[in-house]
């Protein structure tokens, strides 16, 4: 029962919140669809922790997707060792720097009486479910090694059976603990993300790289002159 | 021709007395809430002085503004490449310390203290954490020269001149300084709006009033460095960018921004500018010393019938061109070139133009005092105590041609008029002073008119803004709008704890 309610329900719980409340907040409450920046209040330490978290957050998240997305193309590249070896330690460089930038925002946060009176629990919310996904993630990473060769034919599976409508349960009570901490946590995540200052990541400002320099936006329909012969 | 309508401003620094009550104005509007008590949109700051925020013409920490780049102009602070890497941690974004920490004062400790020997004291405490501070910076913490050793001489403008030439600017018997107002200048070519990642930043089409969306703000923060006159802020609690509005729900009603209808010396003057959008490459890639020329040719004449025609092609209104024709903006910046734009250098082409000060112009005349005779009576601008190099740096982005001009100009409008008035100067003698300032009899009175005397309606020509005809081109039901004010939101913009 509770397997199920783990592997079978929470994760569409997570992925609903995820897309829903989104749109809703998006649509409803565009005022809150950001980040609150605290780089004001505090900016030499906040280097140290944002630029490597963002880096090694981006990094993880692009490896996962790609794993998801096409496994076999993973396993294909896996079938040499060196360069299994080269995905890897990219992986686990990428861990290290978010776990290290995120421990030094949460240092910083914590060490600073202007940030913490700028604090709300979704805050706190956020640092939890971070830390226990990355942390469950390099618990993996370090107990069940060569995670890159074995996730995309045994986790892979299951995140398409759970979007398939058909969760297969059973290959993750199959997993090991730490696996199955990891997935746990991760939807976790992805269930409050919608709800927290995360929704950032869902506005990056993509558009600003084809856009034009200058905005001007007319009030009433502005005529085009008139073409003379 | 891309005729556009843009609402410009003039400050007469000549008549500005430095009595902040047009930034106390502001703060009453706009900024007295939580996140914006450090926010001053408008603010008045001492010259020689390191301003609000401190030092923010250092551009070489601020990065602030635009620089050439070959055919075009690049932002300094950020473009689509750089932008990508400091989007997680933006290195030129100042932090609240370059402004100030706010504060209040526990004041209702001297009610509820217990009885004891000493009288109660109300405690400075910060309104970011509510713990007890020292308060040790403010929005004009160094007005009237105060603190001077360390803020007065870290001008950045001080750069044009020599060691010897600051000296002198400093010694107890001599020192001069003038106040300079700022709000956001409205600029043409913005580069807080070219920074903006979000496009939350925008330039109104039919006023060229530059407003920010705070529903589509996702607080990058590149238009808080982008600016180079630090006129987009951050609220640190909103976690939403704001800057100055030109106050325009009143303007929409036909009122004066706040801080122009507060201003105590009358010093603020206000009128349409008609320009052309396809010039402003041209205004803005040229040589430093060109630049306040160059925009003056970007603007243009609203009695050219060729413009009129333009104009109304782009469907500007008769009644906004009768504005733009008896704009007190167009009399100073066009026709009499007394007013010049505030650090021009930056290229954003800032529609806010200052009259420079001519009054701490005071000749300084060998060590024992000064020259009381006729002919120097009103100094040289040449042997100025505040150097022509100084005023250059602020208004003539390093030319001192222009500077130059509108002080001759106005020293000799005040000649003629001393002429009329005192009688202790010859009418020629005046009538030399106007040939050699280019201005003559006509036009000095009516510089002196709209300097001296003009009325509320002759400093302020508001064009009527057809908020009504806006309503109706929303695809909804104007009834619908009736009794809204048509600015903000419903929702609180609670957003920290």
């Amino acid at each position: 029962m509770l397997n199920l309610m783990l592997y079978g329900v929470l994760p569409y719980l997570a992925i609903g919140s995820f897309f829903c409340v989104s749109v809703v907040r998006y649509l409803k409450m565009p005022f809150t669809f950001s980040s609150l920046s605290t780089q004001f209040l505090e900016s030499k330490q906040l280097f140290w922790g944002s630029v490597p978290f963002h880096i090694g957050i981006l990094t993880l998240f692009a490896g996962h997707l790609v794993g998801f997305m096409f496994p076999r193309a993973v396993m294909a590249w896996n079938g040499m060792p060196v360069r299994l070896l080269i995905l890897e330690t990219t992986a686990m460089i990428a861990a290290f720097l978010a776990l290290v930038g995120l421990t030094a925002l949460i240092v910083r946060r914590a060490g600073s009486a202007r940030l913490r009176a700028n604090t709300t629990v979704m805050d706190v919310l956020v640092y939890v479910t971070l830390l226990m996904a990355i942390g469950t993630g390099l618990w993996v990473a370090l107990a069940m090694r060569w995670g890159s060769a074995w996730y995309t034919h045994t986790l892979v599976p299951y995140l398409w059976s759970v979007f398939k409508l058909n969760p297969d349960v059973q290959l993750m009570v199959d997993m090991k603990l730490p696996a199955q901490l990891h997935v746990i946590s991760a939807f976790l995540l992805i269930g409050v993300f919608s709800f927290t200052r995360l929704v950032h990541a869902f506005v990056a400002p993509l558009p600003y790289l084809w856009r034009p320099p200058q905005q001007v936006i007319w009030n009433r329909a502005r005529r085009q002159p008139q073409a003379h012969d | 021709m891309d005729v556009r309508s843009q609402v410009a401003m003039v400050f007469h620094l000549d008549k500005c007395i430095g009595c902040h009550t047009c930034s106390i104005a502001c703060k009453n509007v706009w900024t007295d809430r939580k996140g914006a008590e450090y926010m001053w949109w408008n603010n008045v700051e001492t010259k020689p002085g390191t301003g609000y925020p401190t030092r923010w013409e250092d551009q070489q920490q601020y990065k602030g503004g635009w620089e050439r780049d070959g055919k075009l102009i690049k932002l300094r602070a950020v473009d689509k490449v750089r932008g990508a890497v400091t989007v997680f941690h933006n290195p030129a974004l100042p932090t609240i310390d370059d402004y100030y920490e706010p504060f209040t004062y526990t004041y209702e400790e001297l009610f509820t203290a217990a009885e004891g020997a000493d009288q109660p004291v109300a405690k400075p405490i910060s309104m970011i954490t509510g713990k007890p501070m020292n308060i040790e910076a403010g929005p004009n913490w160094d007005d009237d020269l105060g603190g001077s050793p360390v803020y007065a001489a870290n001008d950045p403008n001080l750069e044009a001149l020599t060691p010897e030439e600051r000296q002198q600017m400093f010694d107890v018997e001599k020192l001069v300084f003038f106040y300079v107002p700022r709000i956001c200048n409205h600029c043409a070519n913005p580069s807080c709006v070219a920074s903006c990642p979000s496009g939350a930043l925008y330039k109104r089409g039919e006023d060229g009033i530059v407003l920010l969306n705070q529903e589509r703000c996702r607080a990058w923060r590149f238009c808080v460095s982008a600016c180079p006159y630090k006129k987009t802020y951050f609220n640190w609690s909103t976690g939403k960018s704001e800057k100055c509005i030109l106050c325009y729900p009143r303007l929409e009603s036909g009122q004066a921004p706040a801080c122009f209808h507060s201003c105590v010396g009358r010093i603020r003057y206000l009128g349409i500018l008609l320009y052309d959008a396809d010039k402003i490459l041209d205004a803005v890639n040229v040589p430093d010393s060109e630049l306040v020329d160059a925009q003056r040719r970007m603007i243009l004449d609203p009695f050219d019938p060729e413009v009129i025609a333009a104009a109304k092609e782009r469907g500007i209104g008769d009644d906004v061109i009768s504005a733009a024709q008896r704009s007190p903006v167009y009399k100073f910046v066009m026709e009499w070139k007394l007013a010049l734009p505030l650090h021009a250098e930056h290229r954003t082409l800032p529609m806010l133009f200052y009259v420079p000060p001519m009054l701490p112009v005071q000749a300084k005349v060998g060590d024992y005092g000064y020259d009381t005779s006729v002919e120097g009576f009103l100094g040289s601008i040449d042997q100025a105590r505040l150097p022509l190099k100084y005023m250059a740096k602020l208004f003539g982005a390093g030319n001192e041609a222009p500077v130059r001009y509108a002080l001759r100009k106005q020293l000799a409008v005040r000649h003629h008029r001393r002429a009329l008035q005192a009688c202790d100067i010859t009418p020629e003698q005046a009538q030399a002073l106007l040939t050699e300032a280019d201005c003559d009899v006509e036009q000095a009175d009516a510089i002196h008119r709209l300097t001296a005397i003009a009325a509320f309606e002759d400093r302020f020509v508001i064009p009527p803004m057809h908020r009504e005809e806006a309503i109706e081109l929303l695809d909804e039901d104007t009834l619908a709008a009736k009794g809204s004010t048509g600015i903000g939101f419903r929702e609180g913009p609670a957003r920290g704890p």
